[in-house]
């Protein structure tokens, strides 16, 4: 209690910090909404109810697709054994190395309208034009599940892995068969991890705003919307788009909440995980690993497409069904010009600053209210919740929200014009970064043993001295897994950057549409795979023990 | 002579428990006392608030004369033993005993490598610098943190139930060389238990603490034979507890609880008349469990061959501990 109070002032200005920060803009953007007539004007609309819908549609059948292809491959590599299963069971979360917008150009790249496999089946057939267009609702969906069945694999995976064999034995002893043992025990048992992956990719989903950009052509989601009307200069409207938009976002999270339930396989405790059951018959186990390789060529592909466009000189490729000249020109223009490397540079700075300012902010919040300590602990709760709130909310909620937070000069408001400035992105990147870094920070506190800084302290090291010598060493796992996390969301970001940038610090992704306009494929494609490798390079680095 | 340690009616109240209720207590220097008393007696907080680690809400506490009730645990000088022992994974053995070291002594890394050598001999680990402390044993972790404890010369030594960790098997041996080794270093120790045989066989005061409250402070024999309490007479040693009618029959005044020893029962051709229900063989004696009627059941101490089980018995106490109706 002694200590509370001391740590009630940084608390509460922590406190105030973090809600200037995340909450104010949104109450902002609230209050513009309620002003003038915008909101009549948006129940009038049907264009409106339309993108509105098509959000919430969108996003619950991406969470059906994602679960239709992840869940299955969980069960495959968690219960049965075949030759490469691990190699394979890796290389299965690789789309998770490919930051959204890059995703979908690939994807472009790849089963668009003059992609490899548009252009392969127009050559095989002779058709005249492209067999297809990749476009609308179906094209969304179809990224979506690309690179959000991971979430549902990795946690049903991870539920998988905590089940204790004996409870499945028991079932099988009381005479339950496969499919319900199946039924009424394995999947009551991970329904936790289940609804956690739902959750996860209903957001997701619902913030996705890369594919409805690129491929949703006539077809509007909330977050396309919202951008096009500000484009559009319809302010007061895009601020009612926006509250809509959170509101959905809020409304899905409380109900997800809802069903998530307690994890009950850790008041369990663990057993020893059921036994992977090797596939008996040559056959089958050819055909499961054929089936896998394949499947794992099938979620290469993209990336892959990616690199091969990348070596593609301007205007080599035309009609022909693979690139005839390949060469590494593109990159040699992108590093040898530096007003071509400029977006690239401006994409490490922005992400190094708003990473470093996200880990150091979760630093300050786990050392005021992270440890573990008996009794109440002051500012905890809001804290936490400030921190977490900008993962509730789509980023375009964010990005307009900052965007019309800072357009005025009301410094007794604590606003300021930095619309036009180059800080406004990276405040927005920063944002957006909390709930990573928060998250794994907190986690590395409360993972603390406190007698070890008691420990610490009894030996002589002062306050700061412990910090240093004993927390700091020992949240570095923590520390790096949020850090390299939200250094990549920031490196690859598009949704934040659509509405913020200013010429000055263009990011990649931006960059990248500008060259997909003007049809320079191979340099588009070549920031692609810088991407990819920096954002594989650090998820890398970030997971090292 | 002035005690070295002193605590002055310390207090300390959290939200559900008064964890130290007035607790005044004195050590001579180079003394061992143990701090006995049942789970969640207010020990551990006791060890705590002079180590710094909590604020009291009253009283003084005084370190070789001076009062470090304003010091932080930084500057109080107490070398600290945790029940888990709280060695810093991140660091190997040496860099553990090395920690309290750093900044401390001129002569620089040398001279600290060559201290940590010295303690780790102290404590039996010579040799084991470079090891990770995950990888040692419960017994050898217990040894790291004494070691890492005593390596800045603390001016007092406080240990948390430092052997509640080992198994069982290994417990004895390590309480014997705990024994040698503070007396070895002839430092002022404050150490918690709730096992009465580790408080008498380290300590050569106890003090005996039960819901904050201090009740008694002595030698083992004292407690023993002089218990100042009910719950001292009890919770030390084996004690048949008697009120009413049977205290009265006894010896008891009207209101008295009386307190019988097993070994100050004995069989004889008057007394309380029973029946012998059970005997426990320990090899030198047995414990016999008689029934004295009326619910009354007592453990007498007495020669193997005394009685038999269903024998009809008179028992006779030769010396009776008496205390007045337990306030409450
Ligand atoms: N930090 C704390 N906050 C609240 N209550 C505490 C705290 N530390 C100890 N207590 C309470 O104080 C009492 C004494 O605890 P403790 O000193 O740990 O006892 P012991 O070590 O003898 O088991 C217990 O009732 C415990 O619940
Ligand atoms: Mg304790």
């Amino acid at each position: 209690m002694n200590s509370g109070n001391r740590r009630g002032l940084p608390g509460a200005l922590l406190t105030l910090l973090l809600a200037w920060l995340v909450l104010y803009p949104i109450l902002v953007v609230v209050a513009e909404a309620a002003r003038g007539d915008a909101i009549a004007v948006f129940l009038s609309r049907g264009g409106e109810w339309h993108a509105l819908w098509a959000s919430l549609w969108i996003s619950l059948a991406s969470v059906a697709l994602a679960a239709a292809v992840g869940v299955p491959l969980a069960f495959l590599f968690e219960w049965l054994d075949f030759p490469g299963r691990k190699t394979l069971g890796s290389v299965i979360a690789l789309p998770a190395v490919l930051p959204p917008f890059v995703g979908v150009i690939a994807f472009l790249f790849l089963y668009g309208e003059s992609g490899f496999v548009a252009r392969a089946v127009q050559h095989v057939l002779g058709l005249e034009r492209a067999p297809w267009r990749l476009q609308g609702a179906g094209a969304i969906l179809l990224v979506h599940a690309y690179s959000m069945y991971v979430y549902f694999y990795l946690f049903t995976r991870a539920g998988l892995a905590k089940l204790d064999a004996s409870m499945l034995e028991a079932a099988q002893a009381l005479a339950a068969g496969r499919w319900e043992t199946l039924r009424r025990v394995t999947l009551p048992l991970i329904r936790p991890a289940l609804a956690g992956a739902a959750l996860l990719v209903f957001m997701t989903a619902l913030g996705s705003f890369s594919a409805p950009y690129v491929f949703g052509g006539g077809f509007r989601v909330m977050t396309t919307q919202i951008v096009a009307t500000k484009l559009n200069g319809e302010l007061p409207l895009a601020m009612v788009e926006t509250v809509a938009l959170a509101g959905v976002a809020l409304g899905g999270l409380l109900i997800l909440r809802h069903t998530e339930g307690d994890d009950i396989l850790v008041a369990l405790g663990k057993g020893t995980a059921p036994r992977r059951r090797p596939i008996q018959s040559v056959g089958g186990r050819a055909l499961a690993t054929a089936a896998g390789w394949l499947l794992a060529l099938l979620l290469l592909l993209p990336h892959l497409t990616l690199g091969l466009v990348s070596l593609v000189p301007y205007g080599t490729w035309t009609t022909e069904a693979v690139p005839p000249v390949l060469s590494v020109v593109n990159y040699q223009r992108l590093f040898g010009e530096p007003e071509r490397l400029r977006p690239l540079v401006n994409s490490l700075w922005m992400a190094a600053a708003s990473t470093a300012a996200a880990v150091a902010l979760a630093l300050v919040a786990g050392a005021l209210v992270g440890r573990r300590r008996p009794g109440r602990i002051p500012w905890r709760g809001p804290i936490e919740g400030l921190l977490a709130l900008p993962w509730a909310l789509p980023g375009t909620v964010f990005a307009v929200a900052l965007a019309t937070t800072f357009s005025v000069q009301h410094p007794w408001a604590l606003r300021w014009v930095l619309v036009g400035t180059v800080v406004l992105l990276p405040l927005g990147l920063l944002v957006r970064n909390l709930p990573l870094t928060g998250r794994a920070v907190l986690a590395g506190f409360r993972q603390l043993d406190p007698a070890l800084e008691e420990a610490a302290a009894s030996l002589g090291a002062g306050r700061w001295a412990a910090f240093r010598r004993v927390t700091l060493p020992l949240l570095r796992p923590a520390l790096a897994a949020g850090a390299s996390l939200a250094f990549v969301a920031a490196l690859g970001d598009f949704v934040t950057a659509i509405v913020l940038y200013t010429y000055d610090n263009r990011p990649i992704s931006i960059e990248i549409m500008s060259s997909l306009r003007l049809s320079e494929l191979g340099v588009a494609a070549a920031f692609g795979v810088i991407l990819m490798g920096l954002s594989a390079l650090v998820l890398a680095v970030g997971a090292r023990r | 002579m002035t005690p070295f340690v002193r605590l002055d009616g310390v207090s300390k109240r959290f939200d559900t428990a008064v964890a130290a209720d007035g607790v005044t207590l004195e050590v001579e220097r180079g003394e061992v006392l143990a701090l006995l008393g049942p789970s969640g007696s207010g020990k551990t907080t006791l060890l705590r608030l002079l180590a710094g680690f909590e604020q009291a809400d009253a009283g003084r506490m005084i370190i070789d004369g001076a009062d470090v009730g304003g010091l932080s645990p930084a500057r109080r000088r107490c070398g600290m033993v945790f029940q888990h022992y709280a060695l810093f994974p991140h660091l190997d053995v040496g860099e553990n005993v090395a920690f309290g070291l750093r900044g401390k002594k001129p002569g620089g890394r040398v001279t600290v490598e060559r201290q940590v050598a010295a303690v780790l001999a102290l404590v039996d680990l010579a040799g084991f610098e470079r090891r990770r402390v995950q990888e040692l044993s419960g017994g050898q972790q217990q040894r790291v943190a004494l070691a890492r404890a005593l390596a800045p010369e603390p001016r007092v030594l406080l240990l948390d139930e430092p052997l509640s960790n080992l198994d069982p098997a290994l417990r004895e041996r390590t309480r014997r060389e705990l024994r040698q080794l503070i007396k070895r270093v002839g430092i002022t120790t404050l150490f918690v238990t709730h096992e009465q045989e580790e408080a008498f066989d380290l300590g050569d005061r106890v003090a005996v603490l039960a819901a904050g409250r201090l009740d008694q402070v002595g030698t083992p024999d004292d407690l023993y034979e002089r218990p100042a309490s009910l719950f001292v007479a009890t919770f030390v040693g084996r004690a048949n507890v008697f009120r009413g009618a049977a205290a009265h029959a006894l010896g008891g005044a009207d209101g008295q609880i009386v307190v019988v020893r097993p070994e100050a029962f004995r069989f004889s051709e008057i007394g309380i008349p029973g029946v012998v229900k059970e005997r426990r063989y320990t090899g030198a004696a047995a414990f016999y469990l008689v029934d004295g009627g009326r619910g009354e059941r007592f453990e007498v101490l007495a020669a193997p061959g005394a009685a038999r089980v269903g024998d009809r018995v008179f028992v006779e106490a030769t010396r009776v501990l008496t205390f007045a109706e337990e306030r409450e």
